[in-house]
């Protein structure tokens, strides 16, 4: 049997859209789902005789994202031709950039329950979007909008340090916080302001060189990415185990099916045939520009991850899931303002608020519930007016409505029973409907207890403060002698 | 009625402020001119009688009173017009109608210029004989048998033989200087970046430059100062003072350092072009100008750097013209094939020899041992003149070998065709203004051109010296008899 270890290497290409106001070479809108072709001009039409010019503002953000992931900014650079024939590019060329590209060498940390590290960036550089294809279902015709086109994107290339689809999920996801922390993007995959191509190779771990790399295209969602690079990791190593040997190629993910499909060999890559763009004049950055962006830098995922850390006395591992979400950390921290206990904060935050979230498929940012309506919650539980439990109700409730937890529970009559004979009452009918289950807990067996006390909650409709309920459960059947 | 047509501009601008004249009468002249003569000269690629005399009209409605108010003159075809055809003269462009203006032709609009049809050119401006227009060959007015020099053929001939009062041509290696200079005109090609390239349809984005063909070098300064200056919608234009080119008509060589290049003045430089120049060297001494050898050492690497240089931009440039958005498109149920047929079908065999020619210099592999290496020689170019200026302010040529030669003498023999540009290559690969003067008629009554050529910049400087020949040069102006 073939008892081969095999390591993964993977490499990720994220593009990212820009939101400037206008397109990266001329003055047409940026914006998503506006009427097709409603936002062009000849520039980004690619006219004859157009010329692009370089928006001031596309350039700040590129630095700000560069200098962010600890690039280093070149201090000039020029902008190059990347030729290719296809109806979504105008020009059949696409405006980017080849050897002096904006930024080298930086990284981003990562932070798992086995610890941080860096994963390397190659580069940053900047490129235009192309058009949309739109292909119509019935007849053999396609239309083009070219809204897109010449939308502002930024080229994020890691290096091949990432070890696992796992890590490759985890290091999407840092990158995405970093990203929304700048404020540069609306870092939407499923708008595809935000896409991520990937590199992966395996080798036996007795081979020194990197294996053979494939690359992957069409995944929409971080989780696709994973899935893909899964999939693609158990494809190789099933072709390596069986001694066959892989080729150098282009696959597309499949989302539906839940595999890799093959889209061109290497035999088939196009030869881009780069030379520097004429109408774009290679420019220097001054350092003064890029130390006034480093200056108003906002605060990062890891610089405020320590600060809550230190502040809050959270954990470790708290705080990176708290920062990893820019609202949910905002979130957190206009909530502790409000409320004193941070770790009560985050743990509703990190569990049944999120796992809400989730389930649903929502963004943080679509809460309708406030910070001031979750501290106002937790109070109510600190003060024994409800239960954790009837809490859990409550917060769903506020995050689809937006109502506030006193609102809720008075409206809904969730007001804990705290008043002993009340619950003794409730205890009385609990033992008379279940004398089995009584001479269970009486011959030792630990379980009836929680069994009654289930019982209990059922008739108060949970609302029996829950530690009451146990002492009084208790002492009335240390009573009952049989 | 006044023969219109055989003014100047500066003459006409005299007489309307003088006389009254209105547009309608010179659109008048204009008529009757294209109809004598414009059947043997082919000058124009797109002519609209009836949006001439509507323009004309409009011109006397509003008593423009810009500075060539009134003004007739012919773009050539590869310069934007807005609702104009504007064709480049190839088939794939076939009923192209601007949506924007170029930037020059704002300009002209602004100044009250009569927009008098669009001129005929080698198609894309790919040569040097107006002899690869769909449109057929433009015809030297000096002798019908031979070419007007190209690709700015139309543009030179048409003011040559009176059609219009000056023409917009473009230069990327020539193509203003040699038809003016072969059509006994005066051609001007601006510093790299004085003239906005702001709809015109790109060649060789880095070499294109936008100049005026006049009958003298009046009429040149004059429309050299409505059309330079800086265009935010054009990234390589400069932001740099255009000064008033009308105050350099000053008759003034004294002192003047005039260098003339060894290399330029070599075997196979016709007999009548030689003592023409030398009498015009001559001339100039006698007027103040001190002249002394110089020497331009790569100059005979020019061509061939050109053509890499070129025809690599070229090959980009051109792969719009796909049939997706404009222009001719080729019925074919594949988008590959429709490609494939639409570009087969819409351009002549000498694009095609030029795209094929650059994206075989910019394909993987070969880019190091062409491009690359036509752009290091590039910079040496670059240098000889820097080298050269320390020395002198102006450099004198011959602006071609030969005069005009026979429709389809070159035609099968591209390497000749193209060294027909030698001695005006130079200046864009350097980006360098030039300007071609007439120097007189060789044996057989075909004109030669003077060509001076200066600092980056140093348009003024130009003017003056040009202007000052001009205006000493002693021979009469002959007109062609058509």
């Amino acid at each position: 049997m073939d008892k081969q270890v095999y390591i993964t290497t993977i490499g990720l290409e994220v593009h990212l859209q820009i939101s400037t106001k206008t397109k990266a070479f001329c003055g047409c809108a940026n914006e998503f789902g506006r009427e097709p072709n409603s936002s062009t001009c000849p520039v980004c039409l690619g006219l004859p005789g157009s010329l692009p010019v370089l928006n001031k503002k596309y350039l700040e953000h590129a630095i700000k994202v560069a200098v962010a992931l600890d690039c280093k900014i070149l201090g000039s650079m020029k902008f190059d031709r990347k030729n290719y024939f296809y109806p979504d590019l105008p020009k059949n060329y696409q405006i980017s950039q080849y050897d002096m590209p904006l930024s080298t060498g930086g990284s981003v940390e990562i932070t798992s329950t086995a610890g941080a590290r860096r994963i390397g960036i190659t580069r940053v550089h900047m490129e235009e979007d192309a058009g949309k294809l739109i292909h119509d279902q019935k007849r053999p015709l396609s239309f083009i909008d070219y809204n897109r086109t010449g939308t502002p994107l930024l080229e994020i290339v890691s290096e091949p340090d990432i070890s696992s689809p796992e890590e490759a999920h985890l290091y999407l996801s840092t990158l995405k916080a970093i990203l929304e922390y700048l404020e540069v993007s609306d870092c939407n995959m499923q708008e595809g302001s935000l896409r991520c191509d990937a590199n992966i190779s395996v080798r036996p771990s007795s081979q020194k060189a990197l294996g053979v790399k494939v690359e992957l295209k069409n995944m929409n969602t971080f989780k696709g990415v994973r899935q893909a690079l899964e999939y693609e990791e158990k494809r190789q190593v099933k072709i390596l185990s069986s001694g066959k040997k892989l080729s150098q190629e282009t696959r597309l993910w499949n989302a539906e099916k839940k595999i890799t499909e093959l889209m061109r060999t290497k035999e088939q890559a196009h030869d881009y045939r780069y030379f520097p763009e004429p109408d774009l004049v290679p420019f220097k950055i001054s350092p003064g520009l890029v130390q006034e962006i480093r200056d108003t830098l906002p605060e990062m995922p890891n610089d405020k991850r320590l600060r809550f850390i230190k502040e809050y006395k959270i954990s470790e591992y708290d705080a990176a899931v708290l920062v990893s979400d820019k609202a949910m950390s905002e979130f957190f921290s206009a909530c502790v303002k409000l409320y004193p206990k941070p770790k009560n904060i985050a743990n509703w935050l990190m569990g049944d608020i999120s796992g809400y979230l989730n389930a649903n498929n929502m963004e943080f940012g679509q809460l309708k519930m406030s910070p001031e309506a979750l501290a106002e919650m937790l109070g109510l539980i600190d003060k024994g007016t409800i239960s954790g439990k009837i809490a859990k109700d409550v917060v769903v409730d506020m995050i689809s409505t937006g109502r506030s937890a006193s609102d809720i529970v008075k409206d809904k009559g969730l007001t804990q029973i705290a008043d002993a004979p009340e619950i003794e009452g409730f205890i009385e009918e609990v033992i008379g409907e279940n004398d089995k289950v009584v001479d269970d807990y009486l011959s030792g067996k630990d379980k009836a207890m929680g069994f009654l006390i289930g019982q209990l909650m059922r008739k108060t409709k949970g609302k029996a403060n829950p530690q009451m309920a146990n002492e009084l459960l208790k002492k009335r059947l240390s009573k009952e002698k049989r | 009625m006044q023969d219109f047509c055989t003014y100047t501009a500066r003459q006409l601008r005299q007489a309307i402020e003088k006389d009254s004249v209105k547009a309608a009468d010179i659109a008048s002249c204009l008529l009757a001119r294209r109809n004598a003569v414009d059947k043997k000269v082919n000058g124009f690629a797109h002519f609209d009688k009836k949006l001439l005399l509507e323009r004309a009209e409009a011109l006397d409605a509003n008593e423009s009173k810009g500075p060539l108010s009134k003004i007739p003159i012919a773009i050539k075809d590869n310069i934007c017009v807005k609702d104009e055809l504007t064709t480049c003269s190839s088939k794939i462009l076939d009923g192209f109608k601007a949506p924007y203006d170029a930037t020059v032709v704002t300009r002209l609009k602004q100044a009250g210029t009569l927009l008098a049809g669009k001129s005929n050119m080698d198609e894309f401006a790919f040569g040097s004989s107006c002899e690869t227009s769909c449109y057929g060959p433009t015809r030297n007015p000096y002798d019908l048998d031979r070419i007007p020099g190209g690709s700015s053929g139309g543009s030179a001939a048409l003011v040559a033989a009176d059609e219009v009062i000056a023409a917009i041509g473009s230069d990327t290696g020539g193509s203003v200087r040699q038809p003016a200079a072969l059509c006994g005109v005066v051609g001007f090609k601006p510093t790299y970046g004085r003239v906005s390239r702001y709809g015109l349809i790109a060649f060789g984005s880095s070499l294109d430059q936008i100049g005026p063909i006049t009958k003298d070098v009046t009429d040149c300064a004059l429309l050299l100062k409505i059309i330079a200056g800086y265009d935010p919608m054009d990234s390589t234009s400069i932001d740099t003072d255009v000064p008033d080119y009308t105050t350099s008509l000053v008759k003034d060589v004294k002192g003047l350092k005039i260098g003339l290049p060894k290399e330029y003045f070599i075997e196979g430089l016709d007999k009548d072009v030689k003592e023409k120049v030398d009498q015009a060297v001559d001339l100039l001494k006698g007027l103040g100008a001190e002249f002394r050898e110089i020497s331009l050492p790569h100059t005979d690497y020019a061509v061939s750097v050109y053509y890499i240089v070129a025809c690599s931009e070229a090959s980009s440039n051109l792969a719009r013209f796909d049939g997706v958005q404009y222009g001719l498109r080729s019925k074919k149920p594949s988008l590959l094939d429709m490609y494939k047929e639409t570009r087969r079908e819409g351009f002549g065999m000498e694009a095609k020899r030029r795209i094929i020619l650059g994206t075989y210099a910019l394909s993987s592999g070969y880019y190091d041992a062409y491009y690359l290496k036509a752009q290091k020689a590039r910079t040496l170019i670059k240098q000889d003149f820097d080298e050269a200026f320390k020395s002198c302010d102006i450099i004198l040529t011959p602006t071609t070998p030969t005069p005009a030669f026979k429709i389809g003498e070159k035609t099968k023999e591209p390497l000749k065709m193209y060294l027909s540009d030698i001695f005006t290559i130079p200046a864009n690969l350097a980006g360098i203004p030039g300007i071609s003067v007439p120097c007189g008629y060789s044996k057989g009554g075909l004109p030669i051109g003077l060509q001076f050529i200066a600092r980056p910049f140093d348009e003024a400087g130009l003017i003056r010296a040009a202007y000052t020949y001009e205006q000493n040069a002693g021979f009469e102006r002959i007109r062609p008899e058509l």
